[in-house]
């Protein structure tokens, strides 16, 4: 069972569903971002889990 | 209590008061400079990362604008043009300001630095350091040459912009700097001139209220006639085409038409008409920056389309 909706719920509503919008958006477009990167063949690499070329010690000649 | 100081303490604050910290005035204006800085740039950039780039600097700069109205609470609440500003009318707390402005100013690097490269990352940080430790911290209260060092932090979007298509710096990125550098003594002394007595109550070391009117009168010409200089040097660098050249030419001769007048007048005639002369050409200065950026966005794309 929810809690009565407060009144300081009604007032802090627009702050809410404000900061609630700005996070959506920020994920929408991290997605985005990701997408065009990996899609783009852009220089990244990845951290955990994967094979760090530069970590493996140079072969002597 | 008074029954206002109990509305004020009761009040919840709105996302549009933690909005209006970040200056979205200013904001506005960045966000332009930057994409034609980006859009002029000679390498494409992808939309959804030239959107990013454009959004995480304009949320630097509104972050600046944040922690500006932290600092200068005190001198807002005196100046009847910031009175009612999120701060000094206690709609938002001042340490709220500066937690806002502190988080939104590290994303706004960190997802810079993400999207495009660290080069343009770190122009974006040093905008925020120069605007808020050396201008707002340091030498807005100490030296009437304020503004000319303030527009140093409002002269970097365009090169941000172009450095976040590019991943360097170039003569066309120092060119727009310049340019915005030597517009703001101009656009900001004339506002000094008919905002008459705000700085001066604040305790603000405005040329107006250290030197005079009569040298502030003097500056608004000289900045003027470099900026004119500035402006028409540009168009010789990768960024000049036809468009830019008929703008410059046309706004720069109305320009120095406009500080000519301001200079030429005294104070008496200046109080007759109600500073008419200065309130027309703080508000040239605005369109004039607005125009000679869209100049060459206008040349970029008559390049990019093979018109010239």
């Amino acid at each position: 069972m929810f809690a009565r909706t407060h009144e300081l719920h009604k007032r802090r509503l627009s702050r809410n569903v404000g900061v609630g919008l700005c996070l959506l958006g920020f994920v929408v477009l991290m997605f985005g971002l990701t997408v065009v990167k990996v899609t783009n063949g852009d220089p990244m690499q990845g951290f955990d889990h994967v094979l760090r070329p530069e970590m493996i010690p140079a072969e002597e000649n | 209590m008074t029954d206002a100081s109990a509305d004020i303490q009761n009040y919840e604050p709105t996302f549009g008061d933690y909005f209006a910290l970040l200056k979205p005035r200013v904001m506005s204006l960045v966000i332009f400079t930057a994409l034609v800085g980006m859009l002029v740039a000679p390498v494409p950039v992808h939309p959804i990362i030239g959107f990013a780039a454009i959004l995480f600097i304009a949320i630097g700069a509104g972050a600046s604008g944040a922690l500006n109205m932290w600092w200068d609470a005190d001198i807002d609440a005196v100046m009847r043009r910031t009175a009612k500003r999120p701060v000094p009318s206690g709609r938002v707390g001042a340490d709220e300001a500066l937690a806002l402005g502190v988080a939104l100013s590290g994303l706004s690097v960190v997802m810079l630095a993400l999207a495009t490269n660290l080069l343009a990352a770190a122009l974006l940080a040093f905008t925020i350091f120069f605007y808020i430790v050396v201008y707002t911290m340091w030498l807005k209260r100490l030296t009437p040459q304020n503004i000319v060092i303030g527009g140093a932090a409002g002269a970097f979007p365009p090169m941000i912009g172009w450095v976040a298509a590019t991943g360097s710096l170039s003569v066309e990125a120092f060119a727009m700097f310049a340019l915005i550098f030597f517009w703001t003594p101009p656009h900001f002394w004339a506002l000094a001139l008919f905002m008459k007595t705000d700085y001066h109550d604040a305790g603000v070391p405005m040329l107006t209220v250290t030197h005079g009117r009569r040298v502030t009168r003097n500056q608004i010409f000289t900045y003027s006639a470099v900026l004119a200089a500035v402006s028409l040097a540009t168009g010789l660098t990768t960024l000049g085409g036809p468009a830019y050249w008929t703008a410059a030419i046309l706004l720069n001769a109305w320009m120095m038409f406009g500080a000519f007048r301001i200079w030429r007048r005294g104070e008496a005639e200046a109080e007759g008409d109600g500073y008419k002369v200065e309130k027309k050409f703080f508000r040239f200065t605005l369109s004039y920056l607005f125009l000679l950026f869209a100049a060459f966005f206008v040349d970029a794309l008559l390049t990019r389309l093979g018109a010239i």
